[in-house]
Order: structure tokens, then C-alpha cells, then sequence
């Protein structure tokens, strides 16, 4: 990658300088820095955190580095003179490329079971089809060998790969089944039902599933636990994407709102209004930067998840119907039965498509660019279409991360360790760099907020199981001298007796709400100053 | 139209046949590497709860030990499997660690051996309560013939050392004697005040200055050069023992009757560099590990725990059921073993390092280890690292002695607290917890012989 890219992709100017300092600062491997402007009393620490700063330049330098060692270079398609690049057809490009590239542009004619859903598989190899009249074929689309091949006789709403090709999850007509690589029925998940979309989160393990009821669940699938379910209250959900910066589902519903959710929140964490109708697809870029929607009153917006902004806002002829964003940031759009491509659409406001492609007769349904690959594919009513778009691939895969050549022993090997360094659903929130950092909150009010949290948590759960074990806050003392003194006395007179009376009144109920705080473990407002200078204080 | 389009060859990634290794090419582009920081973290923890699985500090026992209880270990300064004890009733052992088996046995002394020390060729001296420093040949296996040299003194010997690099040595008893290996009598006496000396040390990098401790709490830096004693600190209770450190040859620590192990500077005793708390009894020896950075100590509560020099609490503590008493303790000359001679004659060999292990590691171990370690140290406060890490199963004599002491700690504080509130401002200063138990330094003025 060269220097150009990055420092567009950070939106920096700074690191074309060659001033060394600004270089590092502005690398797309430097991190969030502390405040570095407060000046450290303790000679030890500082000199510790001096050093560290050191370590830490230092690796930012030696990974930069590191880019020299980077092996392919990202694919393009220029046009030269009068062309346009979105005048270009599949069979022009199919003669310019490589043959090896010119395999994957392909088309697969099935034309009873549509429309189909599709899904690639992490690293790119294989390739998931799942037709809605209940045809399933799992497949290595560049060998063009087949894993399986399935006909449940059945709806499916969704297909899912989950954490390497020997699993994948299929949505069908009432519940959610995992099947194995050889097309075995391994579990049925009971839960779920009735879905529409499917989520995998790979590093929590989590399958995320949404339905018609609106109910979001997810399911831990290397334990077999349902982690917890939430009601969206919005009705049917339309569309579903993973934020993969902080996998955080984003959920598009009926209403035209984006909600925004995490496992350990049972209400949404933000909550966007997006379209003037249903939401038809989402899809959010892999560094977490930028969401597209798609709605049914035929717009396309570009929005800035890390400010809930929106950018722009492009429109399609007619409503569109599925939206995928790949590794290199190009945004595809389907519409009816054509395809759009956008190349740095979310940047700058493009005026024309990078790529258009025209599927004739046949609806898409679900479109999904191939991870480090320069391949779009699309289901579509009659079958399966892969389209090859120069650039879309992100060009130097990390063997150990994801690894589209990985040996079956790599395989085995990655998901131990996957397993090993499963992250717990805990750790995912908007912003997943919260691990580690410090609460700047002074210590009382941490607690203070602690206990609160607990408090109202014990109070709720308490309230729901065993409401009539709690002891009522009975009214006693109704007919007290004072009160019956109060009631006796005429309302519109006041004299010093009446107002002594008042404020004794007043005092009792303070201490007995005071009290029941006590009791219940709440902080309570106790006046500081006695009564004779209280009235000195600060008025109440 | 200008195209290019991905198209890897598989030649370039798969290997060509099955013994070569697939190449594995990196991007370290962060976008590639989603929830670094959670993943880290998750590394941290499992490798936190590993090493506690792991965690398997006793490697064994030497031999069968003694009869009657260890009271001196001596190691080899110039091999690393060697080692020599000493017991209650005169026995000294010879022992070979790599096998944990005894080479040697024989009755040295009349009564309690109190002193083990290796001389420069290698050799053992040995003293005794039955007023004789003997010299034995460790390459004989038969001291049936006797000492191949003895020294007579006027009283029983506490303790002995040897010089680093000359053939003197110096004992402890009634006074701190100097002596020359070639002769029979001491060269010099070095003692000052007190009546009793319990152990003395040479101080292996700066080898002209010896530490002694005294029965009258105080405790003493003398100089071979001028053969005259140069400071004396009196502390609250008595000095057990001292052991210089190895690489700032300027500081040692003094294992305190008062279950704490101090850190002094010799240059400025006035106060002391580092306390080390968390023992219940008396701590009876220490010993620094022969890199400078940790120190282990044995206490007459059982138990042996060790410090890192710069921290004040211990890191990890040792024991077992059947262990007693605990009267000597020494690393081994690489550091990554620990001999304790306890009351009930056994002599234990710990790791430095309860979840390290001594096998040969291929590189790719030894990365992760060390990445290991790196994360651990990164995210060591995080509060279920912490935990985690911290935990120790501790004997329930241990533990409620702890708790007992930490009450009453508080209690006096609270005490002193109460008092300091009520008397006039200033009159009740707070006492440092480093100068506590310093009542007072003597510095002796050298006379200058011209």
C-alpha cells in the first residue's frame, strides 16, 4: 500500500510530511495517545512512561517498515480517453484479464429455487448458496469442487458460514439448523425462529439472529448458549449488518430507523432515522468508519457511525434491495435487477458508478463482495452471478489472521486458538478500546455510580420475582395530633402554630424517607447544617 | 482500459511439497486485527490462569536429608551443581543437585555446625560451637582421616565467610575475627561491642568490606584495610543475618527479628532503602538472587518467600505441610533455584520461578513465553488479572497470624491516630516506616597511620 492511500485513508495530510514525529503520529498503526502534556511529579514513572513512549514509536517505525515486505499491489480498471469505466461490460473485462481471474467471473442458472441468499466464508475460499425454495450448496468456487449440496424442501431466509467451512448455519422456515461441511444436520436451534437475518461475530463466537417478531438473540456456538435476547419493539427487522470494528449489530427496521445494539445493553445503543420507509440493507466498512443504508424510498446513505452523521446521499431508479461494502471501501448496490458499483463514495460525493452491471430479467437479492478477492457476487432469482471488480479485494491478506491458503493443519491449529482467545460478550461496545483504559471519575462517585446501578438492578429483579415478600411502605400514623391539628384547622389561615406544625411534619417525613433509603442501601440526602443554621445554607 | 485484477498464484503461498513449511506473509494493517485490545486482554488472562495451573514451585529434596536439623547450606561458587549443609549434630553433606543425591557425609564438629564457607580452590570450611574452623577437601569423598587443616579459636564460631578473591576468611563468635588460610592464628580482630557476633558476610563485589550482626541488636561494617570496624547501626530487635547484593555492591539486606527484612545502603544506614513485609515471625535468613533482583527469605514461621528488590511485598510465598522452622536459604549461583535447610533436617529445592520449567525451548516457545510475559506485565492491573495472579492457598497458621497482625497493626495506628489528634499539633510527628526501627548509626573515626 503506498503512502498516498494511507494518508488518505486516515484523512491526514501529515503524513506525506517527512518530519519524522508527524510521520509517526499521523501512521494508520499509531494509537490513541494518553495526555502527554501533564507533567509527572514521580521520577520513576516518568521515566517508565518516557520509555515506553519510546517502545511504542519504536513499533510504530518497525511496523511501518514492515510495508516493504507487503507482496501483491490492489487491482484497477482505468479508462482511457473517451471511455468510462461504468460503460464497461463483464465480457470486455472478461478479455483484458488473466485466466485464472477470468474463472471467477461466473454464472450458475438455478432457475426453480430462487431467489438466493448467499454468504463467502472469511477468508474468500468457499462460497454458501441458499436458495428460498430450500435448496443449500456449500463449494469452493475457484476449484469448483462441492462441499455439499442440500434440498430441505423447505423456506430459508438466510445462510451463514460460521467460523470456518466446517459449519454453517441456515435460516429456515421455523428455526434456525447448523449443518457440517457434509450437509449433516448437527443442531436445531429451537430459539430462534422465524428469522430473516443472520450474524456471525468470529471472535465472540456469537451467531446474532433477528426475525419477523423482532427479537434479537444471540447464541455462543462454541458453548451451545443462548447469551441473551433482546425485543427490539420495533417490529419486523428488515436488514441486519456487524459493525467488524466493534461488532455492535446494526439493525434496519420497518420505521426507517438504524438501531445500533450490544450484547450487554438490552435497549439499543443508538438509535438513527435513516429513510422515510423500511430500511432494505445495511452495510458498514471494515474499519467502522462509514455505514451505508439503503431504503425503500429509493436513497442510499452514507453515514459516519463514529458521529452518527449522515455524509451524503445517493438515489437508485428504483428501490434497492441489497447493499455490500468491500474490503478496499467499494460500495455495491443492487437495485431491481442491476448492480451499481462506487468507488470512494464515502469520502467525496462520486458523481458517476466505478462499475454498473445489468442482470436482465432476474431480481437480486443478496449481493456480497468475496474477501480478498476482486469479486462481486450476487443471488439473484434465477441463480448465482459472480462479477469481477478490479480493486475491490484488499491485496495482502495476515496468514495469521485470516488466511485463504491456509493447510488443514493451519485450520485445526486457528480455531484452537480462536477458541483459546474467544472474547466474551461482555467486551463488545461502541468503542472496543475501552478494555484497560482508566475511569477518570474521581473514586466516591465511581462507586456512587456502582451502587446505583447494583441498587436499581437488585431493586428490579427483586420487584419482578417476589413482589409480595417485599415489605410495603404501609401509611402509618395517618390521624398523628399534628396532622389531625392541620386538618382541623381552616385552610387559608396561617399562624405560628400552623407553620411550626408544617415543618415538624416536613422533618418526620424526611427521616422516614431517609430510612427506607437506609435500608434499601440508597445514598441519603442528609442536611449537614443543624436547624438553627440551616437557614445560612444553601436554600433547599 | 487499463485492468489488473488480484490473481495469486497458489505457488507462491502453498508449499511445493509436504516437508517445506507454507510461507506466512503479514499485514499489519490494524483494520486487519479487529479488538486488539480485547484479544490482548483475553491473552493476558489465559496466560495469567496458566501460569497458576503451572505454578509447581518444589522440585524435591536432597538426599534423605539430616538427622537433626539444617542450620547452614554453603553453595559452590564455581560450580553450579554443588552444594554443602550443615546440621545440629555436626554433620556436614556434600551434594550434587543435578541428581539430588549425596556425595558425601561425615561428623565434623562436636555439637552444632554453625558455618559453611568455600574457599577459592574450591574447598570447605566449616565452624563449629566446639571452637574450631576446619578446612575439608571436597574431592575426597572419606574424611575419616580428619580436616586437612584446623583452626583453633577461644570460643564457639556463629558464622564464617570467605574472601572473593584472597585466602582469608572471617569468622564470628565472641568477636569477628580475621584469619589467613596459611596460618593458624587470626591475622586480625575486627570487633566492636558486642559481646555476641551471630553471623558475618564479606561483600562479594567491594571485597575488602564484611557486614557482621551482633546479640546487641546492632549491626556492623567493617573494612579489612584498615582492619577496623567503619559503622555501626543499632535497630529495634536483632539481625538475624545480611546478604550484600551482588550487583550494587553498596546495599544489603538484614533479615530483622521483627518479621521484616530491611534494605540499607552502607553509605547511609540512617534510613533504610526498602522494607519487606508480609512474613509472621522472625525471619531468619536471606538471601539475594545472584542477579540483584530478588531476594528470598526464610522465617521461623514455616514458610519462604520471595521479594522483588524494588517492591515491598513478597511476590510468592512457599510451603508445605512437613516443612518446619525454615534456618537457611540460598539461591543457587543461575538463579533459578532455591535450597532452604528447615528444623526438621531437610533440605528443599524450590524454582526461583514457581511456573517456569528448566527444559530446552525451541524458539517459537520461547516467543510466546516471552510475549506472555509481556502482555501479563502490560495488563497486570487489571482487577481479574490481578486477582488471579495474586491468589495464593495459604496454612491456615499462616493466615490467621496475618490477619491477627494486620488488626493489630491497625489497632496501634489508630491508637497513635487518636493520640496525635488530641496532643498539640506537631508534637507527635509521624514516624517514617523506612527509619522505624533505627535507633541510631556510629560511625568510628579512623586514625590515620602515617
Amino acid at each position: 500500500m503506498s503512502a498516498v492511500e494511507t494518508s488518505e485513508r486516515i484523512g491526514s495530510t501529515e503524513a506525506r510530511t517527512t518530519n519524522g514525529a508527524l510521520d509517526i503520529l499521523g501512521s494508520i498503526y499509531s494509537r490513541t495517545l494518553t495526555n502527554r502534556n501533564v507533567r509527572i511529579k514521580d521520577r520513576k514513572l516518568r521515566a517508565n512512561i518516557k520509555r515506553t513512549d519510546q517502545k511504542y514509536k519504536d513499533a510504530i517505525r518497525a511496523a511501518k517498515s514492515t510495508e516493504l515486505l507487503l507482496q501483491e499491489d490492489a487491482g484497477f480498471l482505468e479508462a482511457e480517453g473517451m471511455e468510462k469505466t461504468y460503460k464497461f461490460t463483464q465480457d470486455e473485462l472478461l478479455k483484458h484479464v488473466d485466466v485464472t481471474t477470468a474463472h471467477k467471473g461466473f454464472e450458475l442458472k438455478l432457475e426453480h429455487f430462487g431467489p438466493y441468499e448467499i454468504d463467502y466464508m472469511r477468508n474468500g475460499r468457499k462460497l454458501l448458496l441458499g436458495g428460498r425454495k430450500g435448496h443449500v450448496a456449500a463449494f469452493d468456487f475457484r476449484e469448483g469442487t462441492l462441499d455439499t449440496e442440500l434440498h430441505l424442501n423447505e423456506t430459508i431466509r438466510d445462510v451463514k458460514y460460521l467460523h470456518n467451512d466446517q459449519y454453517f448455519a441456515v435460516a429456515q422456515k421455523k428455526y434456525v439448523y447448523i449443518y457440517d461441511k457434509s450437509g449433516t444436520e448437527i443442531h436445531c436451534l429451537k430459539k430462534h425462529i422465524e428469522v430473516t437475518n443472520m450474524e456471525f461475530l468470529p471472535y465472540h463466537f456469537l451467531l446474532a439472529t433477528v426475525g419477523n417478531a423482532g427479537w434479537l438473540k444471540y447464541q455462543d456456538v462454541s458453548t451451545g448458549e443462548q447469551v441473551c435476547e433482546f425485543r427490539t419493539k420495533m417490529g419486523p427487522t428488515t436488514s441486519m449488518t456487524q459493525n467488524p470494528y466493534n461488532a455492535i449489530i446494526h439493525l434496519g427496521h420497518t420505521n426507517g430507523t438504524v438501531s445500533l445494539w450490544a450484547p450487554n445493553t438490552s435497549t439499543s445503543l443508538v438509535r438513527i432515522l435513516s429513510h422515510k420507509g423500511p430500511v432494505r440493507a445495511i452495510s458498514v466498512d471494515r474499519g467502522g468508519r462509514y455505514m451505508a443504508t439503503a431504503g425503500a424510498d429509493a436513497q442510499l446513505k452514507i453515514w459516519d457511525v463514529r458521529m452518527y452523521k449522515e455524509v451524503h446521499a445517493y438515489y437508485t431508479p428504483t428501490p434497492p434491495t441489497a447493499l455490500d461494502i468491500s474490503d478496499r471501501g467499494l460500495l455495491a448496490v443492487s437495485w431491481g435487477p442491476h448492480v451499481t458499483i462506487w468507488k470512494d463514495a464515502f469520502r467525496t460525493k462520486q458523481k458517476s458508478p466505478y462499475m454498473t452491471h445489468l442482470n436482465p430479467g432476474s431480481i437480486v437479492n443478496d449481493i456480497r463482495f468475496c474477501p480478498f478477492d476482486d469479486v462481486l457476487g450476487f443471488g439473484h432469482d434465477e441463480g448465482f452471478t459472480s462479477l469481477i471488480v478490479p480493486g475491490a479485494g484488499e491485496p495482502n491478506f495476515d496468514a495469521l489472521e485470516i488466511n485463504p491458503y491456509q493447510t488443514l493443519q493451519q485450520r485445526r491449529e486457528a480455531e484452537v486458538h480462536g477458541l483459546l482467545n474467544k472474547l466474551k460478550p461482555e467486551m463488545i461496545a461502541l468503542d472496543p478500546n475501552f478494555i484497560g483504559n482508566v475511569d477518570p471519575r474521581a473514586p466516591e462517585e465511581r462507586k456512587q455510580a456502582l451502587v446505583l446501578e447494583t441498587t436499581d438492578e437488585t431493586d428490579k429483579k427483586i420487584s419482578n420475582a417476589d413482589a409480595k415478600l417485599q415489605p410495603k411502605a404501609k401509611m402509618r400514623g395517618k390521624n398523628s395530633a399534628l396532622r389531625r391539628y392541620l386538618r382541623k384547622k381552616s385552610k387559608n389561615v396561617i399562624d405560628e402554630r400552623k407553620l411550626r406544625v408544617e415543618a415538624a411534619l416536613e422533618k418526620e417525613k424526611r427521616m422516614r424517607q431517609n430510612s427506607l433509603k437506609r435500608r434499601k442501601g440508597l445514598p441519603v440526602d442528609e442536611r449537614k447544617l443543624g436547624p438553627a443554621l440551616a437557614r445560612f445554607g444553601k436554600s433547599q | 482500459m487499463k485492468v489488473k485484477t488480484l490473481s495469486r498464484s497458489s505457488d507462491v503461498y502453498l508449499p511445493a511439497r509436504n516437508c517445506e513449511v507454507s510461507r506466512l506473509p503479514r499485514n499489519l494493517d490494524p483494520d486487519l486485527h479487529p479488538f486488539e485490545r480485547a484479544r490482548e486482554y483475553t491473552r493476558a488472562l489465559n496466560a495469567t490462569k496458566l501460569e497458576r495451573v503451572f505454578a509447581a514451585p518444589f522440585v524435591g529434596q536432597l538426599g534423605n536429608g539430616h538427622i537433626d536439623g539444617v542450620y547452614c547450606i554453603a553453595r559452590h561458587t564455581r560450580r553450579l551443581n554443588s552444594a554443602a549443609s550443615g546440621s545440629g549434630d555436626g554433620v556436614i553433606k556434600y551434594w550434587d543437585l543435578s541428581s539430588k543425591e549425596e556425595v558425601a557425609s561425615f561428623t565434623a564438629h562436636r555439637g552444632i555446625v554453625k558455618g559453611l564457607a568455600v574457599t577459592l580452590d574450591g574447598n570447605l570450611l566449616s565452624c563449629g560451637m566446639d571452637n574450631t574452623v576446619k578446612l575439608w577437601d571436597v574431592m575426597e569423598t572419606d574424611h575419616s582421616g580428619g580436616p586437612s587443616k584446623t583452626f583453633l579459636g577461644s570460643s564457639g564460631f556463629t558464622g564464617i565467610d570467605h574472601h572473593r578473591s584472597n585466602p582469608i576468611f572471617v569468622t564470628s563468635s565472641n568477636a569477628v575475627q580475621l584469619w589467613d588460610e596459611n596460618r593458624s592464628k587470626p591475622t586480625a580482630d575486627l570487633s566492636w561491642g558486642a559481646d555476641n557476633v551471630n553471623t558475618v558476610r564479606f561483600n562479594q563485589t567491594e571485597q575488602s568490606i564484611i557486614a557482621s550482626t551482633g546479640s546487641d541488636r546492632s549491626i556492623v561494617i567493617h573494612d579489612i584495610r584498615s582492619k577496623a570496624p567503619v559503622q555501626k547501626l543499632v535497630t529495634l530487635m536483632r539481625t538475624n543475618a545480611v546478604c550484600w547484593n551482588p550487583i550494587e555492591a553498596f546495599n544489603f539486606a538484614a533479615a530483622n527479628e521483627d518479621h521484616n527484612v530491611y534494605l540499607y545502603d552502607m553509605r547511609y544506614l540512617t534510613r533504610s532503602l526498602n522494607v519487606y513485609k508480609d512474613h509472621v515471625s522472625a525471619v531468619m535468613d536471606v538471601d539475594f538472587s545472584p542477579t540483584g533482583q530478588e531476594l528470598v527469605t526464610g522465617s521461623y514461621d514455616k514458610t519462604l518467600r520471595i521479594y522483588r528488590v524494588n517492591e515491598g511485598h513478597s511476590r510468592d510465598i512457599y510451603h508445605t505441610k512437613r516443612m518446619q522452622r525454615i534456618f537457611c536459604v540460598r539461591f543457587t549461583m543461575d538463579a533459578r533455584y532455591i535450597m532452604s535447610g528447615s528444623d526438621e533436617g531437610n533440605i528443599r529445592v524450590w524454582r526461583a520461578e514457581a511456573a517456569a520449567r528448566s527444559n530446552v525451548k525451541s524458539a517459537r516457545e520461547r516467543s510466546k513465553l516471552e510475549y506472555e510475559a509481556t502482555l501479563k506485565e502490560r495488563y497486570k492491573n487489571m482487577p481479574e488479572i490481578r486477582r488471579i495472579s495474586r491468589h495464593r492457598h495459604l496454612p491456615k497458621p499462616i493466615k490467621t497470624a496475618s490477619e491477627t497482625k494486620r488488626i493489630e497493626l491497625a489497632s496501634i495506628k489508630r491508637k497513635e491516630e487518636n493520640m496525635r489528634r488530641r496532643s498539640k499539633k506537631g508534637t507527635m510527628p509521624y514516624a517514617k516506616e523506612r527509619e522505624k526501627q533505627i535507633i541510631g548509626v556510629a560511625i568510628r573515626e579512623v586514625e590515620n597511620k602515617v
